[in-house]
């Protein structure tokens, strides 16, 4: 059997990418933890005990429950309760999802404004490249945070808060897309910059394609394996700077809340000894971080792009 | 050197310029400063004649060439809060900041050249592998969680009965995983030395000291894993070039090669991007800020957002430009002064 006639779950199994993914311990761990993580969230309806959005089913007599194994405990809510009598279970999961949801949106956005700027950098090169590289230079010096921290205040104070905390997640979503698309676009660029000079552009060049079609047809798919990894670890750096601006109440409300939220929340509660409504989703996120974050290393490792460079 | 120095600053220049910009764009944009001189009961004639009197009926153009004029004289407009210039407010709110990050710095730079250094020269040995795994999980902990958790277990304290309390074992295992915390979570206490003008410090009383410790080790905790890594990568790169292994040849001592040899050439791109890392640093002091209550610029920032006072807004973005344009361009003119092999004017490799 020739590989031409695999099926593509044979040429998965024999890719340098699958086993090598064997052979790591740390990826498989992560990968597991990681896509328990993604699926309780994505059905959090179907899990949580509770739905910490439905006033009706929150009672404030349930109010600052401790975890199930410490005195005091129901064991209706194993997590507790938060200060309103919301279970934590519940409010973790679906926050792990308004989470996961930033992220990957963010995500989304910055690679499409990072590509399309990264491609037109280095295709384009001369004034549009400078230009646009200037401009992710001081982005970067300003460092993302800030950027994403002032893009929110400006929000926020010309929405007014209720007006904001109702389209709170695509606020996100843009906010944080607007200030981390310099990494994608420098990571695209250098990759650009290498793949430019080979021969099969030369060759379509020759054939009268047009510039955007050499861009998106020819040099994008050859950028993608850098791209990926990078866009991995950004989803890590999203969902921490998603909840850094929710903890500063730049992001999520309270009635809606997100990993971030659920910590700025509970912090309030922490000097009376209710530890627990802010340490559990603290640790949840610090978890969900970690598990991409390891991810991403592993998969630079494996694919080795040049990342950073040029 | 000259071109070089002409090119940066007029890149500064220009950066500055934009952030001007922006900064008018946002005072523009956001407040109607009649609305809040004025009450409902004026008409609207006066209105429209104060409206003329404000230079407000001006062209985009002349009303931000009024607002840059007097910026550069230093004059950012009156904070609706506070009632003074804004800053004066933030120069009352400026030292505050300073002295987290300078106790940050301190922790930053005492403890990762050691450990850095170290896990450079033995990156086998099972304390450098634990750093590097500590270091690696740090990266993953917001900085917020990091001081909450600090606060957690050294100002509450906290208090284990996981084991059983009648027998000795238990009750030790208790007492030692359990703290009594009492360290200060607030603020910068109330025993504050005036050093000059508006700085007033808590380096130099005990209470001052006692608030510093967690806000910096808080700040520190998230730039350390990165300092730590660095220069641990730069380390192990320059123990594999040609000088050092000379200098082994030459049967110099190891201490001599690590620390005399190694390390200068090590510390040269750790101390530039330490400098491009206070951008990094000032979005995370408004994080610990936040936290700790702690009256600095981070704060009050975030106080003016929520109780929408556009020149403080204003006042601490165009500061914050300049800080960042400043440092970042010192960084550059240093290093290219330093390191004769960086590309002096913009010519094309």
């Amino acid at each position: 059997m020739t590989t031409a006639t695999l099926s593509r779950w044979n040429r998965f199994r024999e890719s340098f990418l699958w086993y090598s993914f064997r052979r790591d311990k740390v990826a498989i761990v992560s990968f597991l933890v990681l896509i328990l993580m993604v699926l309780a969230a994505v059905f959090a309806p179907l899990f949580a005990p509770t739905d910490p959005y439905d006033l009706a089913q929150i009672d404030i007599m349930n109010s600052e429950l401790p975890p199930v194994g410490m005195q005091g405990a129901d064991s209706a809510f194993p997590l507790g309760t938060d200060a309103q009598g919301r279970d934590m279970l519940s409010t973790i999961l679906y926050g792990t999802r308004v989470s996961l949801l930033i992220g990957f949106g963010a995500v989304v956005l910055q690679a499409a404004l990072g590509i399309l700027f990264g491609l037109l950098a280095g295709y384009l090169g001369g004034r549009v490249d400078s230009i646009l590289m200037r401009i992710a230079d001081v982005q970067l010096s300003f460092s993302t945070l800030m950027v994403a921290i002032i893009v929110g205040a400006v929000f926020k104070a010309s929405f007014g808060n209720l007006m904001f905390g109702e389209i709170a997640i695509y606020m996100l979503i843009f906010i944080i897309g607007i200030a981390e698309w310099p990494q994608i676009a420098r990571t695209v660029r250098a990759s650009v910059l290498a793949e430019k000079k080979k021969e099969y552009v030369d060759a379509a060049k020759v054939m009268g394609f047009r510039t955007n079609r050499i861009m998106f047809r020819h040099i994008l798919p050859n950028t993608l394996s850098p791209i990926f990894v990078i866009a991995t670890v950004q989803i890590a750096n999203a969902i921490i700077s998603e909840a850094a601006l929710s903890f500063l109440g730049l992001g999520m409300p309270e009635t809606q809340p997100s990993l971030g939220s659920l910590i700025k929340s509970g912090f309030d509660y922490i000097q009376s000894g209710s530890w627990w409504i802010t340490l559990i989703p603290g640790l949840v996120l610090v978890v969900l971080v970690l598990v991409i974050n390891l991810l991403g290393d592993w998969l630079r490792d494996v694919m080795n792009p040049r990342l950073y460079k040029g | 050197m000259l071109a070089f120095l002409v090119q940066r600053i007029s890149q500064a220049l220009l950066v500055m310029f934009v952030i001007s910009v922006i900064a008018f764009a946002i005072q523009d944009g956001l407040g109607d400063p009649l609305q809040e001189m004025v009450g409902m009961s004026v008409s609207q004639e006066e209105r429209e004649a104060l409206r003329e009197e404000l230079g407000l009926n001006d062209s985009i153009v002349v009303q931000y060439l009024r607002f840059a004029g007097k910026a550069i004289q230093g004059d950012l407009g009156n904070s609706y809060f506070y009632g003074k210039p804004t800053l004066e407010v933030i120069s009352e709110h400026l030292p505050a900041t300073l002295e987290l990050v300078i106790g940050a710095s301190l922790i930053i730079m005492l403890l990762s050249v050691p450990i850095g250094v170290y896990a450079a020269i033995r990156p086998q040995a099972l304390m450098a592998k634990f750093f590097m795994g500590v270091s690696t999980v740090g990266i993953s902990i917001p900085v917020f969680l990091t001081a909450i958790v600090l606060i957690q277990i050294y100002s509450i304290g906290i208090t284990v009965e996981w084991f059983p309390v009648d027998t000795g074992w238990g009750q030790w295992l208790n007492g030692a995983l359990s703290t009594e915390g009492g360290l200060p979570s607030y603020g910068r206490g109330d025993d504050l030395t005036h050093l000059f003008g508006t700085w007033y410090s808590g380096f130099f009383s005990e209470s001052g000291l006692l608030h510093l410790i967690l806000p910096c080790v808080s700040l520190a905790s998230i730039m350390l894993p990165l300092f730590i890594r660095l220069i641990r990568a730069e380390m192990m790169e320059v123990l594999q070039s040609d000088y050092i292994r000379y200098a082994r040849a030459k049967g110099l001592s190891a201490v001599r090669i690590n620390f005399l040899h190694a390390l200068k050439n090590t510390m040269l791109p750790v101390i530039t991007v330490g400098g491009v890392q206070v951008g990094v640093m000032v979005a995370y002091t408004i994080l610990t800020e936040t936290v700790f209550q702690w009256p600095g610029v981070g704060l009050m920032f975030l106080e003016a957002i929520t109780r929408s006072d556009i020149p403080l807004i204003v006042a601490y973005l165009m500061v914050v430009g300049l800080i960042f344009v400043v440092t970042n361009t010192l960084v550059d003119l240093v290093y290219g002064l330093v390191n004769p092999t960086v590309k002096l004017t913009g010519k094309k490799a």
